[in-house]
């Protein structure tokens, strides 16, 4: 690993979606008008906007990252990019760390952002500090990274990138507590749900909203997250390969 | 400077092999590429000719025999500094401008700050692509992206340069400059340079030419050589001839 290679691709991550607007208003303002939607929809309700809505605020990072960087990922495997980059001296760890700290500089720009108008302007009612409930779509951001990473080598082409996203996310959020209690599930789908990295993300979240101060639960969600990140992102860097048929 | 034409070949094969699936993309070949030379690797499409390169600069899976590149085995770590590479498909980042290209992919040669404008600027120069320094990438011509991915290539001045089809559809004038740029980089830096074409008429440009056909060896030689060896007018004759008397040996 060597720090200056691993912040330059970071720039260069970041450059190339300065040229692509769209994309960052996209990235920004969806999950803004998603949680007004759901502020409405839960108009009636507020204990349940609440509990949803901080759920969401970790769940939105991670599946954003996740598209952003399969696609992105993708494109440097098929434009021969990356079959370049890997005949010149720079190390695999150097080009995860450097698309991690990238999206990971953008996905604190997007949950700050969709943190503060909840909080500010949605009246979203949380216990904890705002500070916590950006660690945890911080980290959650990083796990889409490395999810998004890691699938991508299994995608030959952008429609099937996409696709992963129903297959690898939607299943996650159904388990994850949003829907019902995990522990009210069948108990093999609760089984489950112990070992999907979202489970402790929304938990997280939901300590926050419940606690005035951070809990030993909370730690360990934390704990739990930031290691699912990291040992994806290792797998995302063994995924790639200098030789190739 | 290592490896000047003195230090012996920049590359060597012996019995090089490579296998996708179970055809056999390239079978046995025993070639040599003199130091500081323009090679010319000619061959029609299909014959093996990225394979091959792809085997030198260490980016390709399942290769058997002996490959020795500037005196190491291909896709040793210490080579990754001294080569460069240009796919036929123009490797460079679309939505990033030209010198932003250049500026990410010196600093992933490691090449500090002050040192890499410079670099850029008289990198841009070689390739004719100061004018357009500032501009998106993906708006330029194909000619212009491909001069885009070249210059990656030689911003480190590697020792050894491999260009898969470099001059594919450009301006007959710019080919021309390319082609004394080569020249120009084996004799004054002492670059070796592998190029592949399929248009055989590039082939009089180059110091020594390896024919390819078919996953093997044709011949290797100087133009003039294989043209008096198989008394043919063209390069293109003497590849007729040499396939059509290959055909009679076997």
């Amino acid at each position: 690993m060597n720090a200056a290679r691993t912040l330059a691709t970071a720039r260069r991550v970041l450059r190339q979606l300065r040229h692509d607007p769209r994309t960052i208003a996209l990235l920004l303002l969806v999950p803004v008008l998603l949680l007004v939607l759901l502020r409405y929809v839960f108009d009636a309700d507020r204990a349940a906007f609440d509990r949803i809505g901080s759920s969401l605020l970790g769940i939105f990072p991670m599946v954003t990252m996740f598209l952003v960087t399969s696609i992105a990922t993708l494109r440097e495997r098929t434009s021969g990019t990356l079959e370049r980059l890997l005949t010149m001296p720079l190390g695999k760890g150097d080009l995860i760390a450097g698309y991690a700290l990238a999206f990971g500089v953008l996905a604190v720009a997007q949950a700050g952002v969709a943190t503060g108008v909840a909080l500010w302007f949605l009246d979203l009612d949380v216990a904890g500090s705002p500070w916590l409930l950006l660690l945890v779509a911080l980290l959650n951001a990083l796990l889409g990274t490395a999810l998004g990473l890691f699938v991508s080598a299994f995608a030959a082409s952008e429609f099937q990138a996409v696709q992963f996203m129903p297959a690898v996310i939607f299943p996650q959020i159904l388990l994850c507590g949003l829907f019902t209690p995990r522990d009210r599930m069948q108990p093999v789908l609760e089984y489950v749900s112990d070992v999907l990295p979202m489970s402790y993300s929304v938990d997280g979240m939901e300590q926050v909203l419940r606690h005035a101060e951070p809990t030993g639960d909370y730690w360990r969600d934390i704990l739990v997250v930031a290691a699912f990140a990291l040992g994806l992102l290792a797998l995302g860097a063994a995924t790639l390969r200098r030789r190739t048929a | 400077m290592i490896n000047k034409s003195s230090d012996g070949p920049a590359v060597r094969a012996r019995g090089l092999a490579v296998r996708r699936g179970p055809t056999r993309v390239l079978d046995g070949l025993d070639f040599a590429v003199a130091g500081g030379s323009v090679t010319g690797l000619l061959g029609p499409s299909g014959c093996g000719k990225t394979t091959l390169m792809r085997a030198v600069v260490g980016a390709q899976a399942k290769v058997t025999g002996t490959l020795d590149v500037l005196g190491r085995p291909a896709g040793s770590r210490e080579l990754r500094h001294r080569i460069g590479y240009v796919t036929q498909a123009p490797s460079v980042y679309l939505d990033l401008t030209v010198q932003q290209n250049l500026d990410y992919y010196a600093a992933v040669l490691g090449m500090p700050r002050p040192e890499r404008r410079e670099r850029v600027e008289r990198t841009l120069a070689d390739v004719d692509l100061t004018r357009h320094a500032g501009a998106l990438t993906g708006v330029l011509s194909g000619g212009q992206r491909s001069r885009v991915s070249l210059a990656v290539a030689l911003l480190g001045t590697p020792d050894l340069l491999v260009l898969d089809e470099p001059t594919v559809g450009l301006d007959p004038v710019l080919r021309r400059s390319l082609w004394d740029l080569f020249h120009r980089l084996a004799a004054e830096r002492g670059t070796t340079l592998l190029i592949s074409s399929h248009v055989m008429d590039e082939a009089d440009r180059c110091d020594r030419l390896l024919l390819l056909r078919e996953g093997h060896l044709l011949a290797e030689g100087t133009p003039a050589e294989l043209r008096g060896r198989t008394g043919a007018q063209s390069i293109e004759d003497a590849f007729l001839r040499l396939v059509a008397g290959e055909g009679g040996a076997r």
